[in-house]
């Protein structure tokens, strides 16, 4: 009897096995001679052009640390829980990039995440996404890719420890997590809804940093768009919980997409700075207003937004608090002497330019991170808003200077519990910054 | 390499990418109108406009300023008669005259966003900036005559 239990219990294994090897064996498919720019029309390489900027491919695709590299030509270093890893070249050279992949290997690898060898990507390469995205978007984004300049470079050795360096185990991996796909339409909503939809959770992946992970490494479809931790800073919730006292409104999530500044809430910073500069002011305006539209309904900004009046005069209140009159406040004289010039504000409402510390998600957020990324980073003239720069204070205020301050604004500009442990997190921000901004010893 | 426009002009400067630009203005592009106060952005003597606005040039990295536009006291007006610099002059602002060079920029930025200021603008904003001879008052009072004059142009020009 446990004999033929035993038996029967290999003979469901083996089929087991035999079945995921079936699920997860992908044939390769035949290099190509590289296609020749006339197979492409103009049109569809423009077309191209605005899928790849949608998806902003260039962004993880073009290396960054040693001194740069090539677009697209990979070797993007991305640092994961599981170890580093270096992204592929996507330029059309035959050899160390996409050069002879057919068009079918390319829409395979944007829609199952498999390479023309029939290797599975590691899903760091969001196709969990781009398995959404239509046959006629990825059939112009091959059109651009395969008429950019061919680049001859190959990207440094993962650093994903043994066993999940093996390949094959990515297949269970999307047995348990993968979707395949294209976005069907919400038939509840209007086309600007579904487009905007489309477009972020397809190519876009908005997901891909604003939704947390599990330890897996896959989005939690339990909290979709509730915040998450990426590149040592923290990508805010994009959804209901996202805790600015006012709304994400349409108008403000255009603003700061298309532009790089929302006017009630301040600059793009850190790593969404390149989403508006470097590729959603180069796309048509009404996809960036659908992208817009979608998340001003993920984050319920018609039922939110009642309160807004309300909480700008309070935010107008706060900013001058302190800065008008005499203070002894040392922390509020440390404010003073080194923010308040920029960042103070009067009634009615902020100028743009000078973003409102009361309304800005860097102090409402739960962790002080952001506020310590940009206070030691400061914005270039490119990020946040264009031609507008604001100083790194990398050597100008110590951890202690900076945990006063956190602690000042946080008491002073939000209605929020105080923030814990904020000259240890001050110092563990600094030390994820490996290139020291300014020089300004003396 | 890095290329702004410095008053006007286009210029381009070859040093270290960490280079704050108070160093480049003064060592490199020999501007020393703008001037060194505390070295950490907390007493408004370097101020300089970046893009329009009020910017601590001491630890401002020239690597962050690609393609914008700086303006320095040098570059306010051709003839040195900026309406705050006139203000200064009439209302005699100045004693050792350090600061005011931050002062004046600081206070340009200001009357941009507040055309008409008032005196808990003026604190807001004029509070980084340090006087050591205390001549707070008689900067607030130029403020406003600076405010009245440019008031008075964009009157006559629109």
């Amino acid at each position: 009897m446990i004999k033929r239990l035993l038996a029967g219990a290999a003979a469901i294994g083996a089929v087991g096995g035999l079945g995921f090897l079936y699920y997860a064996w992908y044939p390769p498919i035949e290099p190509v001679e590289p296609p020749d720019r006339s197979s492409f029309s103009a049109e569809q390489i423009e077309r191209g052009r605005i899928v790849a900027a949608e998806g902003y491919c260039a962004e993880c695709h073009t290396r960054t640390d040693m001194g740069g590299g090539p677009e697209l030509a990979g070797d993007y270093k991305m640092e994961t829980p599981f170890g580093a890893i270096y992204s592929s070249n996507i330029t059309p050279d035959p050899e160390t990039g996409i050069g002879n992949w057919s068009e079918e290997a390319f829409q395979r690898t944007m829609h199952l995440g498999v390479s023309r060898k029939g290797v599975h990507l590691i899903p760091a390469f969001p196709f969990d996404h781009f398995t959404k995205m239509t046959e006629q978007d990825v059939s112009d984004l091959y059109a651009y890719l395969m008429t950019r300049p061919a680049v001859h470079m190959t990207h440094r050795t993962n650093e994903l420890p043994f066993p999940l360096s093996l390949r094959i185990l990515q297949a269970g991996w999307k047995l348990l997590y993968f979707t395949p796909g294209v976005y069907k339409p919400d038939p509840r909503h209007d086309a600007l809804w579904n487009r905007g939809a489309y477009l972020s959770e397809g190519n876009a992946h908005c997901g891909a940093c604003h939704t947390p992970r599990d330890f897996m490494g896959a989005e939690k479809k339990s909290a979709p768009y509730d915040g998450a931790v990426v590149d040592n800073w923290i990508a805010p919730p994009l959804n209901e919980h996202n805790p600015t006292p006012t709304t994400w409104t349409e108008d403000e999530l255009f603003q700061y997409l298309r532009y790089g500044v929302a006017p009630l809430h301040g600059p793009a910073g850190g790593p969404m700075s390149p989403v508006p500069h470097r590729f959603l002011s180069t796309v048509p305006e009404e996809d960036v207003h659908a992208i817009a539209h979608y998340f001003a309904d993920v984050d319920h900004a018609a039922e939110r937004e009642k309160h807004d009046k309300a909480a700008l005069a309070r935010a107008m209140e706060q900013s001058k608090i302190d800065l008008i009159g005499p203070t002894v406040d040392p922390d509020a004289k440390l404010y003073q002497g080194a923010c308040a010039a920029c960042h103070y504000n009067a009634a009615p409402s902020p100028v743009l330019g000078r973003p409102d510390l009361a309304l800005n998600n860097a102090l409402w957020l739960d962790e002080p991170t952001n506020l310590y990324q940009v206070i030691l980073h400061g914005l270039t003239a490119e990020e946040g808003q264009s031609g507008v720069a604001m100083p790194s204070f990398y050597n100008a205020l110590s951890d202690q200077d900076m945990a006063r301050i956190a602690a000042y604004l946080r008491r002073t500009r939000t209605t929020l519990p105080p923030w814990t442990d904020l000259e240890k997190k001050a110092a563990a921000v600094r030390k994820t910054i490996t290139t020291i901004p300014v020089n300004s010893s003396h | 390499m890095v290329k702004f426009k410095l008053n006007g002009r286009d210029v381009s400067v070859d040093v270290p990418d960490d280079t704050p630009l108070l160093w480049a203005l003064r060592d490199d592009l020999d501007l020393t109108g703008t001037k060194f106060g505390c070295g950490v952005g907390q007493c408004g003597a370097c101020t300089v406009l970046v893009g329009g606005r009020a910017t601590r040039s001491c630890i401002t990295p020239l690597s962050s300023l690609e393609g914008a536009d700086v303006t320095t006291i040098e570059g306010l007006d051709p003839n040195g008669k900026h309406a705050v610099q006139e203000a200064w002059k009439d209302i005699q602002v100045p004693q050792c005259g350090y600061c005011q060079s931050g002062q004046i920029m600081q206070a340009v930025s200001l009357l941009k966003d507040y055309p008409d200021p008032t005196d808990e603008e003026i604190d807001g904003v004029m509070g980084g900036s340090l006087c050591r001879c205390m001549t707070y008052v008689r900067i607030r009072k130029a403020i406003k005559k600076a405010a009245a004059a440019l008031r008075k142009e964009e009157a006559s020009n629109g």
